[in-house]
């Protein structure tokens, strides 16, 4: 695919996007992708998959192994080529495009490559709400959310524009909870390298974000979702995760998410 | 090699009364000094920008400003020494204390000391160093480390200090009450006061423009310290400096907020130099030792900006790895966010021995949002971990990212294998011996994989 050719994000403003689907959506969360492509199309976006995509490159990245993250960059750098904005479901792929990129390629030739592609890159609310400009959501769902503030997100306009869709839809409620800055403990590799402190964590992250009984628990990453979701089931106490565009899309046709 | 990473396995060993008492001192910690920093300002940030700035300043014109702050302390009196390593620092002290004929002293809580392990050193060379901080006396009592820049015993609870205090003789009965704890100490600590020879104390800031040093303690023993012995000796990193005075302004507004929840320390002292004609009491002689240990290499590595830092101990606080493990688990005399960096680098040679410290976080950037500096630390980590790879330093439980890099750049391959994924759905993982596997279902379940079924969705609707 070559989209080389494309309208520059700057004039017609984002009537075509990228999809970045995540390999997390490709391989455990079909649904959080499939919503994804259509809250964007309720909104009038011209959605493209790039079916070569494969990962960010983030496991190696945080690994260390900047040798073969860099790898992973510049392919995704090939797929995503051009002047349309890149929108992925996942804080953490935003922020590794946008940030840790430009880290790993401080020193190589091709960083002006990488640092376009992480200008072009959103995460989907953001996108929705400071891209577009979209603050409402038309949707009903009468439901209790919790929702995780994902630590990639952290600064960013992801957690006021998630929230702000949220809370949107008639009938959610989001529930306070305690320790809001607290980790959830995946950390990629993290969680398998220190799996006692990554459960630990995840454990005091469940007791706050369990607390007062939440329908769902939300947030604009899976990765985190996929902890902790995996943890509250082992820990017999399971509780129902969804990705945000999930909830947005629930509420538009007036299903359960 | 073992599968977890050692500080994994510290936290899994850890005595729940350890845990409990740095999870409420740190989580506390993090709380009074959200609340106090939000509550006096509209927009702490912006004021970390700044302290970030003037520190990235001095780092950057480190020359200039040292060879200024000489100058100055020089003038008002006191003299100034350099020591390249820890062994130079440990000697330059031990020489000072000799020339004056120093055999005990007291001593207040400075980090650079504990860097240098100064005090086994000098007691080693017979003279007596009483540590005159409650939390370092302690420490010194029971024969143990600090576990936190600015709380040394966060991993204690009273009940151990009352068994302690009974133990060493500084109490005749059990009381483990704060208010008696902290009594009785200060009895025990007054009279050694007059006993001592001389004085030693870290620095927190020296402003090069006046030379003048800053020293915060909560408890006056700074102060105490340096009133009865005629002798002052500091011992300093490098990195404390600071332009200007004004500069102090904005930092000890953050320093105490960031490190305490308080707006101001109790104390805060402002040493020009020696006693002077017209001053009642105070050391005559000062003697500012400015020690490198390796920040001249750390200054020309790609993590200069940890040494920014102005020891708050707010990212040790918010770390949920440190509330986990502890700062033991670090092993070193930096631990939590912090040390994760400094203390690698500060390691020099043995940076193989540290290497995992920088492992240790799940880079939640929660170090970085709190840090006065603005200090970048999830970047350092990351830094050190390409480091340590580049170094090829072993780490337990690492996962190969070659094959995985070569498998996200063959998208067929990749479309094929995602597909594939689903019969994981009818495998018995739990028995597979795949020891990632077994970490993560050792505390998880696995979701079902629904490999392939976004992009066959797709297809179909373009179709
Ligand atoms: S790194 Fe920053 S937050 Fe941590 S102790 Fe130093 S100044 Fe404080």
């Amino acid at each position: 695919m070559n989209h080389t050719q494309d309208t520059p994000c700057s004039s017609a403003k984002h009537q075509k996007v990228l999809l970045m689907g995540t390999c997390l959506c490709d391989a455990f969360y079909a649904d959080a992708a499939k919503a994804t492509v259509e809250i964007l199309e309720h909104l009038g976006v011209e959605v493209i998959f790039p079916i070569d995509q494969t990962c960010c490159g983030q496991p190696a990245f945080n690994s260390g192994d900047w040798k073969s993250s860099r790898k992973v960059a510049r392919h995704a750098a090939d797929v995503f080529a051009g002047k349309l904005p890149i929108i992925v479901p996942s804080g953490s792929c935003a922020a590794m495009h946008r940030h840790g990129n430009p880290l790993q390629f401080e020193k190589e030739d091709d960083l002006p490559v990488i640092e376009d592609m992480g200008r072009r890159t959103f995460e989907l609310t953001d996108f929705i709400v400071n891209e577009l400009g979209i603050t409402s959501w038309p949707g009903k769902l009468d439901a209790k959310i919790a929702f995780h503030h994902s630590c990639h997100t952290r600064g960013t306009g992801t957690r006021a524009a998630a929230t702000t869709l949220l809370n949107a839809i008639d009938g959610v409620q989001l529930v306070e909870y305690g320790q809001k800055e607290q980790c959830c403990g995946f950390g990629g590799t993290f969680c398998v390298t220190f799996p006692n402190i990554s459960g630990k964590m995840g454990t005091l992250k469940l007791d706050n974000l369990l607390d007062d009984q939440p329908d769902f628990l939300v947030s604009a990453d899976l990765s985190c979702m996929m902890h902790l979701g995996g943890l509250a089931e082992k820990q017999n106490r399971p509780i129902t995760y969804r990705h945000v565009a999930q909830i947005l899309l629930a509420s538009l046709k007036g299903v359960t998410p | 090699m073992p599968s977890h990473q050692l500080i994994d396995t510290y936290a899994a060993e850890i005595s729940a009364e350890k845990q409990a008492s740095v999870m409420g001192g740190t989580s506390s910690g993090t709380e009074k000094r959200y609340n106090v920093l939000f509550n006096d300002y509209p927009d702490p940030d912006a004021i970390r920008k700044v302290a970030a700035q003037i520190k990235q300043h001095t780092l950057d014109h480190l020359d200039t400003y040292l060879a200024q702050a000489e100058e100055q302390l020089t003038a008002n009196g006191a003299n100034v020494h350099f020591a390249e390593t820890d062994q130079d620092a440990r000697e330059t002290v031990l020489n000072i204390l000799q020339q004056h004929g120093v055999k005990r002293l007291t001593k207040s809580k400075s980090m650079a000391s504990e860097e240098i392990h100064l005090n086994p050193y000098l007691v080693k060379n017979g003279i007596e160093c009483l540590e005159s901080d409650l939390g370092e006396f302690i420490i010194q009592l029971d024969d143990d480390v600090p576990s936190h820049i600015v709380k040394p015993i966060i991993h204690k609870n009273r009940r151990e200090i009352a068994n302690t205090f009974l133990k060493e003789g500084i109490a005749q009965d059990y009381n483990d009450d704060p208010e008696t704890i902290t009594r009785r100490a200060r009895t025990h600590l007054r009279e050694k006061y007059f006993q001592a020879e001389a004085g030693i104390t870290g620095g927190n800031f020296v402003s090069a423009e006046s030379g003048r040093m800053v020293l915060v303690t909560n408890e006056g023993n700074a102060r105490f310290g340096m009133a009865p012995p005629p002798v002052h000796i500091a011992l300093i990193g490098i990195e404390k400096l600071v332009p200007r005075d004004q500069d102090l302004g904005v930092l000890l507004n953050l320093l105490g907020r960031s490190a305490t929840g308080q707006q101001l320390t109790v104390y805060t002292q402002f040493i020009n130099g020696p006693r002077s004609a017209q001053q009642p009491s105070g050391p005559e002689h000062m003697h500012v030792v400015f020690m490198d240990n390796g920040r001249s290499d750390i200054l020309a590595s790609n993590c200069k900006e940890i040494l920014r830092c102005i020891r708050c101990s707010a990212c040790q606080n918010v770390c949920p790895i440190y509330r986990q493990s502890s700062g033991h688990a670090y092993r070193a005399t930096y631990g939590g966010p912090v040390g994760a960096v400094l203390s690698p680098l500060l390691a020099g040679d043995k940076f193989p021995e540290l290497a995992d410290l920088p492992k240790a976080s799940t880079l939640c950037g929660a170090c970085r949002e709190v840090c006065p500096v603005d200090i970048p630390i999830p970047d350092l980590l990351l830094r050190l971990r390409d480091r340590a790879k580049q170094e090829k330093i072993k780490s337990p439980g690492a996962l190969p990212m070659a094959p995985f890099a070569e498998l996200a750049t063959s998208p067929k391959l990749w479309r094929t294998t995602m597909t594939m994924s689903k019969a994981m759905n009818h495998l018995p993982l739990h028995v597979a011996p795949i020891k990632p596997m077994q970490a993560w279902l050792g505390q998880r379940t696995l979701p079902r994989s629904t490999g392939g079924d976004f992009r066959k969705w797709l297809k179909k609707r373009q179709d």
